[in-house]
């Protein structure tokens, strides 16, 4: 696949001292890659730079291999999607929509068949008329996406454009999203600070943290093998456990698990809750008392109590008939990722129940 | 109007402080109209015995009488037309550029109406003097517009502060140059601000006394200063009949605005940020 953006070790420094550098990724063409991390970590910087709203301290932008660095916003092949006041209050749906078509000269008649085609796009057919204060706030992201369609960009910004709607209008709109994407076969770059979010709708995630880049890798992979103690902490629920590493085996309390690889010094054991299971007799195990039950829809939060700290599990629904609160169970833990103190991962690996020493 | 639209619940309270607003407007503006027509009016009555319309036609018959009215109307035009053309620019920066003096410059905005106005007038006098603009048509402008320079640069930076960021740069992104964005897109959506602030100005140069009497006399008597010696010289039925003719264009330029912007812009145009 063609890269349609590239961002080449963009940084920008703001006078106060913040800012993002060493911003390095890419997009393809037909991509919708995400830009997630915490608030004030730099997403909306890197989204508006390749906008044209921010004036990169270094670094270049490129989309389909042209550099648009010296392109103000409205000669750039990119179109944005903000998180609010997308639509002018004083225009109908129809002024709104038709406004950059206009400015290009386009035929009525055009411009009237390609709004009306638009609005059924985005499942609002009729609206033309309607002011955008009566419209609901999902209709008017809606709408804002339908401007931004009709730009007919090469990229398509988008900066948190749902995190203003409420949970379930918020998955609605991202699946229409996806659907649009695949129809259009639209390049998309993403912001949003919600991992769930992130998780469900990309291809590829760019992990930001401080202004810096901490992990790209598909959602999968982003789940399955951080790259870092952040990134295990931002993304998904995980377990941390404190331990001292010698050679290739890691004593925690009175545990010793063993690992692949030498070190020597403090490590955190990261274990997601679906990692811990109930152990079955044969094998080594962690004994551990029920201190909390919590169901959460499909499945269950069990909140463990155990030598080695207090412990997250998740259970099925069904299973959790099996639990009694204050009774001592037996647990293993099946997948664990060993981190340096710095952060950095130094193992990542699915252990084998006779490994736990 | 999508001003119109926005408004909600609000109109009930909205209607009571109205009624409230009309006995204290209309009250004493429905005497003076009866004065205006009155021939005959004694003090229990509350009917006049007779009517007349001799007043009218000594006014509307004075040469003086309907030049000053010509010459307030074109002053006023002027003047509104001058304000917009310096407060516009000036109201953007102070909604958009963050300077650190921002809140003092409004502020002393605020402070020219502070002092009495009689004190300013005169300080200005001193310096029209020298600088050969007393007894000037340019003079009762500028004197004018000191009067309008807030209002008219507090009321649409204020509008313009309610056109967001992101609302200008979608209409970038959407392939607008900046004037055309500022044309198409700010300046629109601050329009029942600016409307709103244009009325304000109309209104106080048309009815401006003081400062057109000092700068102005002899040569230049617009209707407020000629109201002076109205009523110093004719019975009050001649002043009523000039009053009238003076509170006019007041009551249809404000009650046109209402229509056209909505209470809730006159709300936002005072709000102090
Ligand atoms: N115009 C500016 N001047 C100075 N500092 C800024 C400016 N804009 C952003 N910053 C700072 O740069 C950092 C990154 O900001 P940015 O808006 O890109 O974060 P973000 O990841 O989009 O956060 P959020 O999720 O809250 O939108 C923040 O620390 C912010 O305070
Ligand atoms: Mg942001």
């Amino acid at each position: 696949m063609a890269i349609k953006l590239a961002i080449q070790n963009l940084s920008k420094l703001y006078p106060t001292g913040e800012g993002v550098q060493n911003i390095d990724f890419h997009v393809e063409e037909g991509e919708l890659v995400t830009l997630l991390g915490p608030s004030g970590c730099g997403k909306t910087t890197v989204l508006r730079s390749v906008g044209g709203f921010i004036d990169p301290t270094g670094g270049a932008i490129k989309v389909s291999d042209q550099d648009v660095h010296h392109l103000p916003p409205e000669k750039r092949p990119s179109a944005m999607v903000f998180q609010s006041y997308n639509l002018w209050p004083h225009m109908t749906v129809f002024d709104n929509l038709a406004f950059s078509l206009k400015l290009k000269k386009v035929k009525k008649i055009e411009i009237q068949q390609r709004v009306e085609e638009v609005l059924t796009l985005v499942h609002l057919q009729g609206m033309e008329k309607k002011y955008p204060s009566e419209l609901s706030g999902g209709q008017q992201q809606r709408i804002a996406l339908a401007r931004a369609l009709l730009l007919e960009p090469e990229v398509l910004l988008l900066d948190e454009p749902f995190s203003a709607l409420d949970a379930k209008l918020r998955h609605e709109l991202r699946e229409e999203l996806r659907d649009i994407q695949s129809k259009r076969n639209l390049t998309m770059l993403f912001v949003t600070h919600d991992q769930e979010e992130a998780l469900s709708i990309s291809d590829k995630i760019v992990v930001m943290n401080n202004g810096h880049i901490e992990q790209i890798a598909p959602p999968q992979d982003i789940y399955n093998t951080p790259a870092s103690l952040f990134v295990a902490q931002f993304i998904g629920r995980m377990n941390f456990i404190k331990g001292q590493a010698v050679n290739n085996t890691i004593q925690i309390g009175d545990i010793t698990l063993t690992m692949d690889d030498l070190y020597t010094g403090e490590v955190t054991l990261g274990v997601r809750p679906e990692d811990i299971h109930v152990a079955d007799k044969s094998s080594v195990r962690i004994e551990a008392r029920v201190d909390k039950m919590m169901m959460l829809g499909h499945f269950a939060e069990i909140t463990l109590h155990t030598l080695i700290g207090s412990l997250k599990m998740f259970v099925d629904r069904q299973q959790l008939e099996q639990f009694e609160l204050n009774s001592t169970i037996s647990i293993k833990l099946v997948n664990f990722i060993v981190f340096k103190e710095n952060g950095e991962v130094l193992s990542n690996r699915r252990m084998n129940v006779n490994e736990m020493v | 109007m999508w001003y119109f639209r926005t408004v909600g619940k609000r109109k009930i309270i909205e209607f009571i402080f109205l009624c409230i607003f009309m006995v204290f407007f209309f009250g004493p503006l429905l005497n003076l109209l009866l004065l205006a027509f009155a021939g005959e009016w004694q003090y229990p009555d509350i009917l006049p015995k007779v009517w007349s319309l001799d007043w009218w036609s000594f006014v509307l018959q004075d040469e003086s009488l309907v030049r000053s009215m010509w010459l307030s109307f074109f002053i006023a035009a002027i003047v509104t037309l001058i304000s917009l053309i310096i407060c516009i620019p000036a109201a953007y920066a102070f909604a958009r550029i963050q300077f650190p003096l921002r809140r003092l410059f409004l502020f002393s905005f605020l402070l020219t109406n502070a002092f009495p106005k009689m004190g300013l007038y005169v300080a200005i006098a001193v310096l029209f003097y020298q600088m050969n603009l007393m007894n000037t048509f340019t003079g009762i402008i500028l004197i004018h517009i000191i009067n309008t320079l807030m209002f008219m640069t507090w009321i649409p930076s204020a509008a313009f502060e309610n056109v967001h960021k992101s609302q200008e740069e979608a209409a970038r992104d959407a392939g607008a140059s900046p004037m055309r964005v500022f044309w198409h897109i700010t300046l629109p959506m601050a329009k029942p601000g600016i409307i709103v602030a244009s009325v304000f100005t109309f209104l106080s140069s048309l009815n401006e006394a003081e400062g057109t009497f000092l700068v102005g006399v002899p040569n230049y008597q617009t209707m407020p200063v000629i109201m002076y010696s109205i009523i110093a010289d004719y019975p009050s039925t001649a002043g009523a009949v000039f009053s009238v003719i003076l509170t006019l264009p007041t009551l249809i330029l404000l009650l046109a605005a209402r229509r056209f912007v909505g209470a809730d812009v006159f709300a936002n145009g005072f709000k102090m940020k």
